[in-house]
C-alpha cells in the first residue's frame, strides 16, 4: 500500500500578525511555524495504519512552500513517514486552493497511491478546499472531517464530525482520501532516536513550476485586519486595580450577584 | 444576476441555516433559486424555483451523487453563484461542485464589501478580500454571519430531479448520536470556561474553583476537551453545546469561529487573556489583559 500525507507549515496561531508590503498576506519575518496542527492528526492516522499493518505500506510526506517547510517535513518523518516531497514555492501564497491542489494532484497522479491524508483545513487560510479538490481530480472517494477512521481490506470506515455533537458514519473503498479533524487521534512526539533516523530519510525537491500548469480561479486582493468593535473596555495594569475595576463594571452591568 | 442555493437536510429536517443561503442572496442582490435533496413535506418557503431530488432515493449524505444533481441544476438555471453554508455539508460538497465547474471557490464568507468576498483567516486575527476570476463562483457563506432578517414565508415553484445512477462511491451507514451531556450548559446562568492559554491539565481546577465561587458551571473550549482536560459534555461551541447564560467568562480562550458560535449570545462576556489583540476581545464587554492562573485565584477569593 502506498499512501501520502499531505502537510503544511502555518505560523503559530498565537502570533502578532503583521502585513507583508503587498499587503495581500501576512508578513513571514519574526514569525514561529509549525505543522498545521490537522495535518498532525493525518500523519498519526497514516503512522497507525501502517503499524496496523505491520509495516508495509510505505508513507510519503508531501509538503508545498519555501525551504522553511522542511522543518514540517522532518517532523512528521520522525513521527514515521518514509520518505518527504518538497514541492519549492516561495510565492504559495499567491496560489488560490485550486492551484495547489492542481500541483498535488500532479504529483500524486504518476505516484499510485491508495490512500491520501490531510488535514480538514490549514489554520492560517482554512479554506478546507485542496483535500477535497485532490480527490476529484484523482478520481477518488472522499470523506471530510474525521474523527474515527478503520481499515479493514481494502474498506476504510469513516466517521465524521457534524454539528451539535453527532457523527455520520460512512464506508469508502480504496483509493480513497480523507481529511482529517482535530480529536480524530492522539498524534505522537516524536522521540529522539526517530528523530535522528529521520535526518537520514529521503526528501525530494522538486519547483513548483514543473508540476502547476494551471492559472488561479480566486485572487487575494487584500489582508487586513478586522474592524474593531466598539464598546468593549480593555481592562489593564496591575492585578488588585484590575479586579477592582472588573467587580465594578459587573455590579454595574449584570444581574450576576455573586460575580461581585 | 443569479444564486442557485444548496439547500441542507439532516435527520429528516430542513435545516434552518437553509434559510441564511437566501439572506446572503439577498444582500448579493442575486435572484435565487434552491436545490434541495429532501422531501416535498419539507420544502423550504421562498418565492422562486426549487430543484427537489428525493432524500429516499439519494441519502442525507452521498457527495457524488449530490453533486451531480446540484450540476443537473446548474445546467438548468445557469447560475453566476452556487452557494453553501459552509458546514460539514457544505465544505465537503462545495469543492467537488466547483472542481467538475471549474469554477474558483470561496470558503466561509463573512461579509460582502464592493463585490468582492470577506472571509477571515489566522484564528479571525486577519481578513481577507477574495475576488473570483471566473465566470461562476461557489460560495460557502459562515454560519450565523447572514442572518435572515424577516420570516421566510413564499412557496416554491417545483421542479423534480432523476439521475440515471443511484450509487456512488461513498456509503452512508447512519448517525451516531451526540453522547449525552451530563452536564446541562444551556441552563447556566454563569459559565466560566477553560481554553488552551491555561497551559495545563492540573490547571483545570483553579478556573472550576471560579465557576463554584460564581454559583456556575465549568466550560471548556475545543482544543481542551480533545487535550483530555476536560470532559467533552463541558464543550462550548460549534460540536459542543451553544450557550446563552448571563455571565460567561472564557479564561485563556483566543476565540476561534467554532467557540464564539457557542457563546456569543451570552449576555454578558468577561475574557481573561493574556493577548490584547486574542479575537475574543472582538466579542467580550470586558478584557481582561492578564495571566489567567494569576487573575482567577484572586478573583475567586474575593468572592469568598
Amino acid at each position: 500500500m502506498k499512501i501520502l500525507v499531505c502537510i503544511k507549515q502555518v505560523p503559530d496561531m498565537e502570533s502578532r500578525f503583521k502585513l507583508n508590503s503587498e499587503g495581500t498576506w501576512y508578513d513571514e519575518n519574526d514569525l514561529a511555524f509549525r505543522m498545521n496542527e490537522y495535518d498532525e492528526y493525518a500523519v498519526e492516522q497514516a503512522v497507525q495504519l501502517k503499524e496496523q499493518l505491520g509495516g508495509e505500506p510505505e508513507i510519503t510526506i508531501l509538503s508545498i512552500g519555501p525551504n522553511r517547510v522542511v522543518e514540517a517535513i522532518k517532523k512528521a518523518l520522525a513521527m514515521g513517514g518514509d520518505r518527504g516531497v518538497h514541492i519549492q514555492d516561495d510565492k504559495y501564497y499567491q496560489k488560490d486552493p485550486w492551484q495547489i491542489a492542481q500541483a498535488i494532484a500532479a504529483y500524486a497522479g504518476t505516484q499510485n497511491y491508495d490512500l491520501i491524508f490531510t488535514g480538514m483545513q490549514s489554520q492560517d487560510r482554512g479554506s478546507a478546499q485542496v483535500g477535497v479538490t485532490i480527490a476529484e481530480e484523482l478520481g477518488f472517494a472522499c470523506a471530510t472531517t474525521l474523527v474515527g477512521f478503520a481499515y479493514d481490506s481494502g474498506t476504510i470506515t469513516v466517521k465524521r464530525e457534524l454539528e451539535g455533537g453527532s457523527k455520520g458514519v460512512a464506508k469508502l473503498k480504496l483509493p480513497a482520501l480523507v481529511t482529517c479533524q482535530l480529536g480524530l487521534n492522539t498524534p505522537r512526539y516524536p522521540t529522539l532516536p526517530n528523530i535522528m533516523k529521520a535526518k537520514k530519510k529521503e526528501i525530494l525537491a522538486l519547483p513548483m513550476a514543473d508540476l502547476l500548469k494551471e492559472t488561479e480561479l480566486t485572487a487575494t486582493e487584500k489582508m487586513y485586519p478586522p474592524a474593531k468593535r466598539g464598546g468593549g473596555i480593555v481592562i489593564e495594569g496591575e492585578l488588585a486595580s484590575q479586579l477592582d475595576r472588573l467587580v465594578g463594571i459587573l455590579k454595574d452591568k449584570t444581574t450576576v450577584l455573586r460575580a461581585a | 444576476m443569479k444564486a442557485l442555493l444548496v439547500g441542507e437536510y439532516r435527520h429528516g429536517k430542513l435545516l434552518e441555516t437553509t434559510y441564511e443561503l437566501l439572506s446572503f442572496a439577498g444582500q448579493l442582490g442575486a435572484e435565487s433559486a434552491m436545490v434541495l435533496i429532501g422531501s416535498e413535506a419539507q420544502a423550504p418557503s421562498f418565492s422562486g424555483k426549487l430543484y427537489l431530488a428525493p432524500v429516499a432515493k439519494y441519502g442525507e449524505y452521498n457527495p457524488d451523487l449530490h453533486k451531480k444533481l446540484v450540476l443537473e441544476a446548474v445546467a438548468k438555471e445557469n447560475p453566476d453563484y452556487i452557494v453553501f453554508v459552509h458546514s460539514s455539508y457544505g465544505w465537503d460538497l462545495a469543492p467537488r461542485v466547483a472542481a467538475a465547474l471549474k469554477a474558483g471557490q470561496v470558503s466561509e464568507v463573512v461579509a460582502l464589501a464592493e463585490g468582492k468576498f470577506e472571509v477571515t483567516c489566522c484564528n479571525a486575527k486577519l481578513r481577507r478580500s477574495v475576488a473570483p476570476r471566473t465566470a461562476k463562483t461557489v460560495v460557502t457563506i459562515q454560519a450565523g454571519a447572514f442572518n435572515l432578517q424577516e420570516e421566510p414565508q413564499g412557496t416554491p415553484q417545483l421542479e423534480h430531479l432523476e439521475l440515471a445512477e443511484s450509487t456512488g462511491k461513498v456509503e452512508f451507514l447512519g448517525y451516531e448520536a451526540a453522547v449525552q451531556k451530563e452536564v446541562d450548559l444551556t441552563r447556566a446562568e454563569v459559565i466560566v470556561s477553560a481554553g488552551r492559554g491555561i497551559g495545563k491539565k492540573e490547571n483545570v481546577p483553579v478556573v472550576a474553583a471560579l465557576a463554584k465561587a460564581l454559583g456556575g458551571e465549568l466550560g471548556a473550549s475545543r482544543p481542551v476537551v480533545d487535550a483530555g482536560w476536560v470532559p467533552h459534555s463541558h464543550q462550548v461551541g460549534t460540536t459542543g453545546q451553544t450557550v446563552n447564560p448571563k455571565l460567561y467568562v472564557a479564561c485563556g480562550i483566543s476565540g476561534a469561529i467554532q467557540h464564539l458560535a457557542g457563546m456569543k449570545k451570552a449576555d454578558f462576556i468577561v475574557a481573561i487573556n493574556k493577548d490584547k489583540d486574542a479575537p475574543i476581545g472582538e466579542i467580550a464587554d470586558v478584557l481582561v489583559v492578564a495571566d489567567v492562573m494569576q487573575f482567577l485565584p484572586a478573583w475567586t477569593a474575593r468572592c469568598a
